[in-house]
């Protein structure tokens, strides 16, 4: 596990007790620009989010973010009206192998007003536990990130779509949903 | 049980209603005039913002974000504007973050007066709605006269302010520092201590404190649960630290102390725009950004103190110009999720003026 | 719809101007507002740019009591068939302004969730453009109104539905 030094006394100490706690969870941590964002393993979210509420005092759940890691096709060398191929650039090195969605859950101490980001990846059709049971705030969070992207939630109360009418097909966040939308959608 | 069947009524409210504060659809079922549930439907003002971001330049996304809360649409931009600012690294002058708070803060007197008009209109004080955008006129004049907009202002870029603060708007400013405390007697004096007024708002739409932090709560609702969480003095952004402002809380997280939060807010706000008049420093009034904007790759959250709450937004920038991902925490969706608790016990007349408290825009929800 | 050439009779051409003079100094409005450009509807309607000096300040909640329905805000896909409703609800005669550029076509918004135009469901009898417009501009569009109010034969209506465009 990398070391990460972090300036922010309170933040460091509730890192240090996450670290002794979930040793194996933990897949890459980073603290960039005063943010401290952790990684952690899809089926160990909920006793995460349970120690970082009644243990380390993050009492407030601020939001929860659903990403789309889909990376567009890089488009052929355009060919030039005299034949010759336009300069290729060189090929970027092929990124390590990312899986399709992410989902960060953004937490908040109140009143040491320090803020942590709990990361996690997974592929489509994987579940992730819903935060419910420990955070009430991510009931509609939860609800529009599967909504827009099509993830589902265990043990969510309530998972149905919040925003687009219920019988809409599609998951408009998803980078291969067209922004103009498709014809038949609603 | 038959008679159990007949007792129970749902009704809809919405999309269409004069008193939804925009199209908000809500499913409600009562008891003999007793809410029992309260079940809330959006996605009528969707109008696919987040996707739209994705593919717009982080310059051109700043006068999308005035779209979401219509009532407040500077704080839309300081929120986003600041987010950019800190992944990309760019230094705001001081002048243009002090111009920010002043306009900041001039847009939240703005928003609290439409608020409690609105919520005084939907109680049936139509008098206060009148009062209060009759004074919100003189502040979208300033707003106008500075920006050239008065709803959806756009009035803050990446790197500081469009324009520099001159004499003119300086003065329409302070000439609004003297009228509009004028403007919040007079509401105070026909509210506050008005008979009805207290019997459709005190004890109506309580929240425990521990429920409020527990559904996201945030902004003036729960700052009257008695949390005296402002983001503007415990995680300061754009030199609110030098500014000297109280942040008033209440205890009774009923609807009438909602009021009187926002009330005090006001007062305060103006307080700190006449702090930031009185020491505005000399310099420039935006650093030099380049037009076209490329992030390296990486990520930030950062909220503010919008007058609904907490508002925050979330980038994750590839390298290109154009945003990887643009997250909007939107204070009212979060707070919006509170109102089954609030309501319920209370009568079906109440859920207009609880609803009128909690003070939200649907722009926002629905983004 | 009367041909510029032809003949109409003296005192039914009296009769349409008292009809739509009546008309057009009392529309009451159905405030359909969906975003932000209902704030600025109700800034005209509040004290500084007083609607009221127009006989609109009655803006009714009902479809069914008012006669113009201002379309203020956008429209997406799943308030559509809301509005559609709500319009035929509407008794005639009925007007409809389509307030602001979402109404209009879209506004900013070339998104998979927003109805690219109001008058795609419902047929549109001004246009004001603006995002939002000034009150000023909501005020100029509902004075073309009155003043396409003034032009029209109410009384063929008696006889013919469709007799009541202008245009």
């Amino acid at each position: 596990m990398p070391d990460v030094r972090i300036d922010a006394a309170p933040l460091a100490d509730s890192f240090e007790r996450l670290k002794e706690r979930f040793p194996e969870s933990i897949l890459a941590v980073a603290f960039v620009k005063g943010e401290l964002s952790v990684s952690i393993r899809r089926e160990d979210i909920l006793p995460v989010l349970r120690f970082l509420k009644h243990e380390a005092g993050f009492n407030a759940l601020t939001d929860i973010i659903g990403i789309d890691n889909l990376k567009p096709v890089p488009a052929a060398a355009p060919v030039l009206p005299t034949g010759r191929t336009g300069e290729t650039p060189a090929a970027p090195p092929a990124p390590a192998p990312q899986k399709r969605f992410s989902i960060l859950y953004q937490l908040y101490r109140f009143p040491e007003a320090c803020r942590i980001r709990i990361a996690l990846d997974l592929e489509e059709g994987e579940t992730v536990d819903s935060a419910v049971p420990v955070y009430r705030a991510a009931d509609w969070a939860e609800r529009e990130i599967f909504d827009m992207f099509g993830i589902a939630f265990a043990g969510h109360p309530d998972l149905r779509r919040i925003y687009m009418p219920d019988e809409f097909e599609g998951f408009p966040l998803r980078k291969d949903f067209p922004l103009e939308g498709r014809t038949g959608g609603v | 049980m038959a008679s159990k069947a007949f007792r129970e009524i749902d009704l809809n409210m919405g999309p269409q209603h004069p008193s939804t504060h925009g199209v908000l659809r809500l499913k409600v079922s009562i008891d003999n005039e007793v809410v029992l549930q309260v079940v809330p439907v959006l996605g009528y003002l969707h109008r696919g913002m987040e996707k739209l971001w994705e593919s717009q330049t982080y310059h051109q996304i700043i006068p999308l974000t005035d779209r979401l809360d219509y009532l407040a649409s500077l704080s839309n931009n300081f929120g986003y504007v600041l987010a950019v600012e800190k992944l990309a690294g760019i230094e705001v002058p001081k002048r243009a973050q002090y111009i920010r708070v002043i306009l900041a803060e001039l847009q939240r007197v703005a928003s609290h007066l439409a608020a409690i008009g609105f919520m005084a209109n939907d109680v049936g004080a139509m008098t206060v709605l009148l009062y209060g955008f009759e004074a919100r006129e003189t502040i979208l004049d300033i707003f106008e006269t500075y920006a050239g907009g008065r709803l959806t202002i756009h009035g803050m870029r990446l790197g500081g302010v469009p324009f520099d603060m001159d004499e003119t708007v300086a003065g329409m400013i302070r000439k609004v520092l003297g009228t509009v405390p004028k403007t919040l007697t007079d509401i105070e004096g026909l509210l506050s201590d008005n008979r009805i007024w207290r019997h459709r708002t005190e004890g109506i739409g309580i929240i425990s404190q521990s429920d409020a932090l527990e559904n996201g709560l945030t902004g003036p609702c729960l700052r009257a649960a008695g949390m005296a969480w402002d983001l503007r003095r415990d995680l300061p952004y754009s030199s609110y630290e030098d500014f000297d402002f109280d942040v008033p809380v209440r205890t009774s997280s009923d609807a009438l102390d909602r009021y009187f939060v926002r009330m005090e807010e006001m007062r305060q706000s103006l307080r700190i725009v006449r702090q930031a008049l009185d020491r505005l420093p000399a310099g420039e009034h935006i650093a030099k950004v380049p037009r076209v904007l490329r992030i390296p790759a990486g990520e930030i959250y950062h909220s503010i103190e919008a007058p609904k709450g907490e508002l925050g937004f979330f980038i994750r920038s590839n390298g290109t110009d154009k945003p990887e991902r643009v997250k909007m925490r939107s204070p009212s969706f979060i707070n919006l999720q509170s109102l089954e608790l609030m309501c319920k016990g209370n009568l079906f007349s109440d859920i207009v003026g609880i609803l009128g408290s909690l003070d939200i825009v649907l722009g926002e929800i629905d983004k | 719809m009367i041909d510029p050439g032809e003949r109409h009779p003296f005192l039914l051409a009296k009769l349409d101007q008292l009809i739509s003079w009546s008309q057009k100094n009392s529309l009451w409005p159905f405030g359909s507002g969906l975003a932000c450009c209902a704030i600025e509807m109700i800034a005209t309607a509040a004290a500084k740019y007083d609607i009221s000096r127009f006989g609109m300040e009655l803006f009714r909640a009902s479809p069914r009591q008012a006669d113009l329905f201002i379309v203020a805000g956008t429209v997406t896909k799943k308030m559509a068939p809301v509005v559609r409703r709500l319009w035929e609800q509407m008794p005639d005669p009925k007007w409809v302004v389509a307030m602001g550029n979402c109404a209009i076509s879209g506004g900013p918004f070339p998104t998979y969730a927003v109805l690219q135009g109001v008058d795609k469901i419902i047929p549109v009898d001004v246009y004001i453009a603006g995002c939002p417009p000034t009150p000023q501009g909501l005020l100029n569009g509902l004075i073309t109104l009155q003043n396409q109010i003034a032009r029209s034969h109410p009384t063929l209506e008696i006889f013919d539905r469709d007799a009541r465009r202008t245009d």
